[in-house]
């Protein structure tokens, strides 16, 4: 089997310079975002340069200590991606929640995907359990800024007609139903959208890799399937435990919504 | 005569300040007064929608605090001047509630019947988004009406409907309560109104209680 082609430096320019043609014509446009696609692929490019040494370096010395910090930060990390990327202002009763279910639903997620699924051994061997950790997280941090976008507009812009099901005698579960099914199925979206269409309409990330490193494509699609199935796992439990534990913030002990 | 509802010391940031209020079972309560004047927010903190600062509320003689907020809104039903139409058809409107309070649906008989009342002559099957203000109004009602509360909290019912309309709808709706023995307490700005149902007028001024009558 033929191994992955090593980019030299001056392949790697030439990516960038596709970049570079893409955000003048975004400016030649009038469209103002060439600052962000700027700042992202550098942000991007400097995050996987530290990351790859860090990761060679961890492959290296394998050790439970390092899975643990590195899937703690990763963790940690995406929870103050998801407030930062949401514009509505959140409460601290809400933050908590997306922080617990963030843990909780991946710590479950992942436990069970490298004992029970791929029986990783030794459990904490770096190289399985940071690229999927990543990927489960990853996929929970999209999911979950989507559900907390759904649900926090829901609670605002549909307040009158949850004060009506109130005064019609319904507890808050019932006067919130709709907006937290709206909000699961928000979340949901995109990972389901990415199960229809991949072998079909593109070929996902992890096994292009598998693919471009070397390995069978064979090889590729059962892991590629797992983990597929795990981010589905991960992203339903997440988002599942948020909107059942977030949409009570909006709440006051009294079953008064909360001004 | 029994009170349905007890106030005393009632403070609500700066809009209500209540010393005493007294409100009778069985009775029709008038609130009245200008815009602005704190009547919606009494009406709300009836139903604990929302709590006061000071003071107490007793409902059948025990205080609100005591009272699971659930069970009590499904005893004391309000009526908002603006009242929210949920997605669906005309049934679907009126048996929300019974999902709502966890009771059985009831027949299409019993929807039409209260259709009446209200004088909504709808198809039950008609989408309510396509129904006007006056006519959401009396859905809402016939809504509230259908769960049969103990007490009815009507905020401005007739501001959306006609002279005569109001005429019909409130005497029909008064007709009903009377004789299912409930208590109604409602906010109008309609003199005629205040006049031909009345058994109680409380005017509020500023916050305050300036008259009582009956």
């Amino acid at each position: 089997m033929q191994g992955s082609i090593d980019l030299s430096i001056w392949q790697l320019t030439a990516a960038y310079i596709f970049i570079l043609l893409l955000i003048l014509i975004v400016r030649l446009k009038g469209i103002p975002r060439e600052k962000e696609i700027l700042i992202s692929s550098l942000r991007m490019t400097i995050q996987l340069v530290l990351v790859g040494y860090i990761l060679a370096y961890v492959f290296e010395h394998s050790h439970p200590f390092y899975a643990l910090v590195i899937t703690a930060i990763m963790l940690i990390f995406s929870i103050y991606n998801i407030f930062n990327r949401t514009k509505s202002p959140l409460s601290p009763e809400i933050k908590k929640i997306i922080a617990l279910s963030m843990t909780l639903g991946i710590l479950v997620s992942l436990i069970y995907f490298v004992l029970v699924v791929l029986q990783v051994s030794p459990w904490y061997e770096p190289r399985y359990v940071i690229p999927i950790a990543g990927m489960i997280i990853g996929n929970s941090m999209t999911g979950i800024s989507l559900g907390v976008k759904t649900l926090v507009e829901g609670m605002t812009t549909h307040k009158q007609l949850v004060e009506a099901a109130l005064i019609l005698g319904a507890t808050p579960k019932m006067a919130s139903k709709q907006i937290v099914n709206n909000a699961f199925d928000a979340a949901m979206l995109p990972t389901i959208n990415s199960m229809v269409g991949m072998g079909i309409v593109f070929l996902p990330g992890m096994m292009t890799g598998q693919i471009l490193g070397g390995a069978s494509p064979v090889v590729a699609i059962e892991y590629q399937i797992a983990v597929m199935l795990g981010i589905v796992g991960s992203v339903s439990l997440t988002v599942l435990l948020f909107v059942q534990l977030g949409y009570k913030t909006f709440f006051n002990s009294r079953c008064q919504i909360k001004s | 005569m029994a009170h349905m509802f007890t106030l005393r010391g009632l403070k609500y940031k700066e809009i209500l300040d209540i010393v005493e209020l007294d409100i009778h079972e069985h009775r029709i309560t008038c609130i009245v007064g200008e815009s602005g004047s704190g009547k919606t927010t009494l009406l709300r903190l009836l139903n604990h929608l929302i709590s006061c600062d000071e003071g107490e509320i007793w409902f059948q003689n025990t205080p609100l605090s005591k009272w699971d907020p659930v069970e009590l809104r499904r005893k004391v039903m309000m009526l908002s001047q603006m009242p929210a139409i949920f997605e669906g058809t005309v049934r679907d409107n009126l048996l929300i509630g019974f999902k709502f309070c966890e009771k059985p649906p009831v027949e299409d008989g019993q929807l039409l019947d209260v259709l009446k009342i209200v004088r909504l002559p709808k198809d039950l099957s008609q989408d309510s988004n396509s129904l006007s203000g006056g006519e959401k109004q009396r859905l809402a009602m016939a809504r509230v009406l259908l769960l049969g509360p103990q007490v009815f909290l009507l905020d401005e019912p007739s501001s959306a409907l006609d002279e005569e309309t109001t005429q019909f709808v409130m005497e029909q709706l008064v007709h009903h309560v009377k004789r299912l023995n409930k208590t109604m307490i409602m906010v109008t700005h309609s003199r005629a109104v205040v006049q031909a149902f009345a058994e109680h007028v409380v005017e509020i001024k500023k916050g305050k209680i300036v008259t009582r009558e009956g």
